[in-house]
């Protein structure tokens, strides 16, 4: 009969000690180390840095260890307590360490938001728009054009039901253009209120648009609920009108400018964010930073890259994405000079990094589609998030039959950091966990591939970012306590 | 610590529990080895007919004769006295299997 020994591992005498798997980085003359496996953040004294140094080409063993501490300068006693602090964060581990990957979260994961797409037509007729575009995946053919109050009744109280223990629910309302169907956007708003209010719990309401419907009405009665408005627009008048175009091909700017200072003006209950798409010749991320926020009066401003499979006249070439990087960076430079002043700054791609740097969160799935966020499209099926709207390929149950808990779950399984090989050596994934699950389908073919067109890219931003935070965490920390709860509160 | 600072909440919640640790790094050295695959033993990777008796305790009456049984023991098993030895007595005694699956039937009692 076949036996398999198992070597016992407690009588290996001499281990030696490695790096574990950990990204240094310096700031402001200190040096500071992401430990991946845990997504925690520590700032290093020159005794640390020293061990790490020593480690950095070869395993050393414990004597030979203490023994160059020792010719540095320690006493014995000091590099033993040294090492043995290193150990105890894993910093340094032995030879037979594994660390934990992240779990897989339950299957009952209760709902926290649910995007409701209260209609698929748009008035706008944008080159590179992921839901009409060449690289479209929605199939709305025969499929309801706006979504009915009777769908969205009972999609406010599935999420109710849904999210279990949760004190606060979010419901996003999202297009096509969704103020097409603002009456049932309204309509939903006082009902959910209203069901919000007997279930116990506080409800929450933002909605996308493209801003050239809004009206004094439609604004007052967004500000009196305390609806979030994020705006997707490319920038000043040039380059919004580039690719944000009416079905006449004629740019919409003109349109919306005046729209969006009321906007501004009236509406203070909430945050009123820009989403600018980045797409070839839209790239100028400092001239659309100032126009958004100086001009305009944007809050914040949040800046993503088109989405596009790789060969679209839209797509932003490498040497672009090079270009768009540096802004960022010096954006972000400024950025800290605010935060250093104890001032928030408008540039969102920071404040979101930020912001999952000081949880310190280590994802077992890019996002929350298809967990705590769900989809409904305008005849009530269910998908991952809004990007998948109407995608017959990712539907995931309807609002009437409920999840579809077998899709859900292959949807899941695909998604997790664990199954994306080309994430295990990268020290971006604690925050990354492979990328866009929709970007992933539109360019691999499969929401499971890690999206490794970006992927120095991200490691080069979350480095910029890291950067920032040790600095601020080290000269002013009281300002990243306004981040700890961020997520909850928008 | 003295040596590491915690800048977030995660390096924090490591500080407590580092703080409420009294292990010295030889104990700290001790980390579990990693899991080992789980290895199936011999006869259960292969093509197995499992070892069957018939209802009545018998091999008389079972829908494959007891032959492929042996086969199974001869290929993956070191199980030298109930098959056949092909090294000394009988070499030949799988030659007409070429494929255990599609030509048990060819494989016959060997009668020392």
């Amino acid at each position: 009969m076949n036996v398999l020994h198992r070597r016992d591992t407690s009588l290996a005498v001499r281990p030696y000690y490695h790096r574990s798997e950990l990204h240094e980085f310096s700031a402001d003359g200190h040096e500071f180390i992401y430990v991946v496996a845990a997504g925690a953040i520590f700032a290093l004294d020159d005794a640390a840095s020293a061990v790490l140094e020593q480690l950095k080409n070869k395993p050393m063993e414990h004597a030979e260890l203490i023994a160059a501490l020792v010719q540095q300068g320690h006493s014995k006693k000091d590099a033993e307590d040294l090492i043995r602090e290193l150990l105890l964060v894993q910093v340094i581990v032995t030879e037979n360490f594994v660390p934990e990957k992240p779990e897989a979260p339950p299957s009952d994961f209760p709902l926290q938001a649910l995007v409701l797409n209260i209609t698929n037509q748009c008035n706008l007729a944008c080159t590179y728009c992921y839901e009409f575009g060449s690289d479209k995946i929605a199939t709305p053919q025969g499929k309801k054009k706006f979504m009915t109050l009777e769908t969205a009744k009972q999609s406010v109280d599935f999420l109710l039901e849904k999210s279990a223990q949760r004190k606060a629910v979010h419901i996003t309302f999202f297009g096509g253009e969704t103020l097409m169907n603002f009456r049932l956007l309204r309509d939903v708003v006082l009902f959910s209120e209203e069901r919000a209010a007997q279930s116990g719990k506080a409800i929450t309401f933002s909605l996308t648009t493209n801003a050239t419907l809004l009206s004094d009405e439609i604004i007052e009665f967004l500000s009196e609920h305390q609806v979030g408005v994020t705006v997707s627009i490319d920038g000043p008048s040039d380059l919004q009108n580039k690719n944000r175009v009416f079905k006449n091909g004629k740019g919409s700017y003109d349109v919306i400018a005046p729209r969006l200072r009321k906007l501004i003006e009236k509406h203070k209950s909430r945050a009123i964010t820009a989403r600018v798409t980045l797409t070839d010749g839209v790239t100028d991320v400092t001239r659309i930073y100032r126009h958004l926020k100086d001009d305009i009066g944007f809050h914040e401003i949040g800046f993503a890259p088109v989405t596009s499979s790789e060969k679209q006249s839209y797509s932003i070439n490498d040497t672009d994405m090079g270009d768009v990087l540096q802004e960022f960076r010096n954006l972000a430079k400024e950025w800290l000079s605010f935060a250093l002043r104890n001032q928030m700054h408008g540039f969102s791609n920071v404040s979101e990094t930020i912001g999952e740097l000081t949880k310190g969160i280590n994802k077992s799935h890019p996002c929350g589609a298809g967990l705590g966020l769900l989809g409904v499209s305008p005849s009530g099926d269910l998908s991952p998030c809004h990007r998948f709207t109407d995608a017959d390929s990712h539907t995931l149950g309807n609002i009437n039959t409920g999840i579809d808990s077998e899709k859900r779950s292959d949807f899941l399984s695909r998604g997790h950091i664990g199954t994306k090989y080309d994430c295990h050596t990268c020290w971006a994934r604690p925050l990354c966990a492979g990328g866009c699950h929709h970007e992933a389908f539109v360019r691999y073919g499969d929401t499971g591939h890690a999206n490794l067109h970006y992927c120095d890219w991200i490691r080069e931003w979350t480095d910029a970012c890291l950067k920032i935070y040790g600095v601020l965490a080290l000269k002013n920390p009281g300002f990243l306590e306004k981040f700890s709860e961020r997520k909850a509160l928008s | 610590m003295k040596h590491l600072k915690a800048l977030n909440n995660k390096a924090r919640r490591i500080e407590d529990v580092a703080d409420q640790s009294d292990q010295d790094f030889v104990a700290l050295q001790q980390t579990t080895p990693p899991p080992r695959p789980h290895v199936p033993m011999g006869c259960t990777l292969s093509f197995s007919p499992g070892w069957e008796v018939d209802a009545g305790g018998g091999t008389a009456g079972l829908c494959q004769p007891v032959e492929r049984d042996i086969y199974d023991c001869y290929v993956t098993c070191f199980w030298p006295v109930q098959v056949p030895d092909h090294v000394n007595y009988s070499p030949d005694w799988a030659s007409n299997c070429a494929s255990a699956t599609k030509d048990w039937r060819n494989l016959d009692i060997v009668f020392p």
